[in-house]
């Protein structure tokens, strides 16, 4: 097994959050769609830690911190979701925009 | 033989599992019911929980699996009833034409990617066996105690105010 394969997949699953998340009109979807490309980047950081030149388990921590990141931002996004949810009863994109220009 | 691989059995898993990620983030984009969602969801999440555990990285698979495929896709499916009126089906996408560009943007991005990874040159990247010394929860604990203690103690603190921040956002004000 070589390093190429986990990147491209890193790559691929990336460009799906990334279609994803500039798509989709659901805000939910949207936080998935950033989680998915959180993923591939975790995907990056523990191949390189076991395929690096000198295997260093450093990476991993780094990959345990993301994941802990990610789980706040989820926290967050899903309290600003509910609260906009309050105000304007609705969960779509188009709805977003008080502070568009 | 496979695509220039020995046909060994990490190689095998590798395909099963890379499989069940596209297959499960392109079921994502497509589908329409908002729960079918969650469930292809937990697909990707597993999956790279099973590419985790492939690398020798067991302890983060299983923290991914604890944290996204389990508490994450959750509270999504949770957020997801919270806001449905009704139907539930996901309103459509934007504009046609928007989404196309979308995706002729994305699919020249991941081409050119891969491109880039066939013609470089990685550092030696063929190691046939288990690269760490030591158990890897040996050597995570020591590197997280000991070389990375300060953004440890950090990212708790983050933790906690992203908690008690989103209960206070959250909240009903009365």
């Amino acid at each position: 097994m070589a390093l190429q394969p986990f990147l491209a997949l890193g790559a691929i699953l990336f460009a799906i959050g990334a279609y994803g998340a500039l798509t989709k009109r659901n805000l939910i979807i949207v936080l998935i769609s950033l989680e998915m490309m959180l993923n591939a980047a975790n995907i990056n950081l523990v191949a390189f830690s076991h395929f690096g030149k000198t295997p260093h388990v450093a990476g991993q921590v780094f990959a345990l911190f993301i994941i802990a990141l990610g789980a706040a931002e989820v926290a967050v996004g899903l309290g600003i979701l509910l609260a906009f949810f309050r105000m304007r009863n609705s969960a779509d994109v188009k709805d977003a925009s008080a502070m568009k220009w | 033989m496979f695509f220039g691989m020995p046909l060994t059995g990490q190689t095998v898993s590798f395909f099963l599992l890379a499989l069940l990620i596209i297959a499960s983030g392109v079921m994502l984009m497509t589908l329409t019911k908002v729960m079918h969602m969650a469930v292809a969801l937990a697909g990707v999440f597993l999956g790279v929980a099973g590419i985790f555990i492939l690398l020798g990285a067991d302890f983060v698979g299983m923290a991914q699996i604890l944290v996204y495929a389990g508490a994450i896709t959750i509270l999504m499916v949770f957020a997801l009833m919270l806001t449905q009126k009704g139907d539930d089906t996901e309103s459509p996408e934007a504009s046609t034409g928007r989404s196309l560009l979308t995706l002729l943007g994305v699919v020249v991005f991941t081409g050119i990617m891969l491109l880039v990874l066939r013609g470089t040159t990685w550092p030696y990247s063929q190691s046939a066996v288990d690269p760490y010394t030591q158990p890897t929860v040996v050597l995570i604990a020591q590197s997280l105690y000991h070389t990375y203690t300060i953004p440890f103690e950090l990212l708790s603190l983050i933790l906690t105010a992203a908690l008690v921040g989103s209960v206070v956002i959250a909240r009903k004000e009365d």
